[in-house]
């Protein structure tokens, strides 16, 4: 019971609490990027949710059975970014074979996910906070279900003020910071559920 | 500044050009993510992007001096290796010998390695140039990323804490606004100074139109994003309902355009 009740807790700390966006800055890139429409941000969510959990998985793995075996730990960032690069590359192969609709839906988003910095911060944070194999996939996946919520509501926020009158100076980057700023406001509500 | 001092690829130009000219943070908006992130004190801010500016004055030396060994096909790897060694290198000696500046960054150090400024000079830059030149491109870059860190930190510092530099500024009747320092705080902060550069630049250009500064068509107040009037001929040819050839439309790429004409079949 304990363990579920863990498990609970890290689903909903990492997905809305502290929001990997919204309160800890990661993945802002693509969160302002390609936040313009619902259907882009959807697929980019989808994509992040896939590559984010799969990279948790095997980033943990190699860090348990490789780096930490052979005392390697200190190589940790070069190892996971290489990981993560080549992992991306290696989805984007395998479902361009086997899943070509899915390839499809995601193709123009996986490339942009190397350079999404929520991947190798979900790695670090896994290691930092010792969670196990398991535990980590479970991070992974909550955390880049968050990102998800966040950059959807964003999309259809900025649907909604594209075509409002804004001042001249705010128009563009400064309006959509503006929405993020609210929005992180908004979601400091939810830390009343720990 | 002279023209001599300025010319094309001469150090001062490339300090010029990544502190002025191609600001990563006000101009590129690249690198958003320490950018938010460490700036809850200027302190946090200078570090962070001293430490950055170092990363990248590094790899864009090795990457300048190593441009005719790396294959073009597997660029991009060999350009992660060689930032990830350096911001290892880094992370390292500042766990050495600045631990408290290691402890307040945190988990940011090592995710200087997916800061799109480096990879992004590395590709754009140091990969076609010699190394000097490159040198000092990243580091006018890095001081350029250095300088709006600390500004952003500043500003956040003075109004969510009430000092500067860990140096109490107010009396202490003075309450601070505490939002500033937490994570909504970063984005207000990041908007009002990029709406504060929009309207600097606007200035700047005055009426000498610049070609990549958004044109008002004429007679209209404002830009064509933010008109509601249906029919309007400033729209480019999609709109043009008098007939009459309006070239000073927003010149909208396809995509945008096609976004119009959705629009404008929705509203019918």
């Amino acid at each position: 019971m304990d363990n579920v009740k863990e498990l609970l807790v890290i689903l909903i700390g990492s997905s809305l609490v502290s929001n990997v966006v919204l309160s800890q800055f990661l993945g802002l890139c693509p969160f302002l990027g390609v936040s313009r429409k619902i259907k882009t941000a959807a697929g980019m969510g989808t994509a992040v949710i896939f590559v984010i959990t799969l990279a948790s998985a095997v980033a943990g793995v190699i860090y348990r059975f490789v780096l930490q075996r052979f005392g390697l730990e200190y190589l940790q960032t070069i190892v996971f970014i290489l990981v993560i690069a080549a992992l991306v590359q290696f989805v984007e192969m395998f479902l361009r074979k086997c899943m070509y609709s899915l390839y499809e839906s995601l193709g123009v988003y996986l490339p942009l996910i190397t350079t999404n910095c929520a991947v190798l911060g979900v790695a670090l944070t896994n290691v930092q906070k010792e969670y196990g194999i398991l535990t980590g996939i479970l991070n992974g996946f909550a955390t880049a279900a968050g990102f998800t919520v966040a950059i959807v509501i964003l999309a259809g926020l900025r649907e909604k003020m594209e075509y409002n009158d804004i001042p001249q100076a705010f128009r563009g980057m400064p309006a959509v910071l503006l929405t993020a700023g609210l929005m992180a406001i908004a979601f400091c509500g939810f830390s009343g559920l720990l | 500044m002279s023209e001599k001092l300025l010319q094309k690829d001469r150090p001062a130009e490339r300090l010029y050009n990544g502190l002025v000219r191609e600001n990563p943070t006000f101009v590129l908006m690249l690198g958003m993510c320490p950018t938010l992130a460490v700036t809850t004190s200027a302190v946090n801010g200078l570090g962070m992007g001293l430490t950055t500016t170092a990363v990248l004055m590094l790899s864009n030396l090795m990457i300048s001096c190593l441009r005719r060994v790396i294959p073009e096909r597997v660029r991009i790897p060999a350009f992660i290796v060689i930032i990830a060694s350096f911001v290892t290198m880094v992370e390292l000696l500042l766990e050495a010998y600045i631990p408290s500046l290691d402890k307040s960054l945190g988990m940011y150090i090592p995710l200087i390695v997916v800061n799109c400024i480096i990879l992004g000079r590395a590709e754009s830059y140091a990969y076609s140039h010699p190394p000097v030149a490159s040198f000092f491109d990243g580091l006018g870059m890095g001081l350029g990323f250095a300088f709006a860190l600390t500004c952003i930190g500043a500003v956040r510092e003075v109004l969510g804490a009430g000092s500067l530099f860990g140096c109490e500024l107010f009396p202490e009747s003075f309450t601070p606004i505490s939002i500033f320092g937490l994570a909504p705080g970063a984005f207000f902060v990041l908007a009002g100074l990029t709406a504060l550069q929009n309207v600097l630049r606007g200035r700047g250009r005055g009426e000498k139109a610049s070609s990549d500064a958004p044109s008002l068509p004429e007679g209209c107040v404002q830009s064509c994003e933010a008109c509601g009037i249906a029919g309007c001929p400033g729209h480019g040819t999609f709109y043009d309902v008098d007939g009459k050839k309006q070239t000073t439309g927003r010149g909208g790429t396809e995509d945008e355009e096609l976004t119009i004409i959705e629009l404008g079949e929705e509203d019918k």
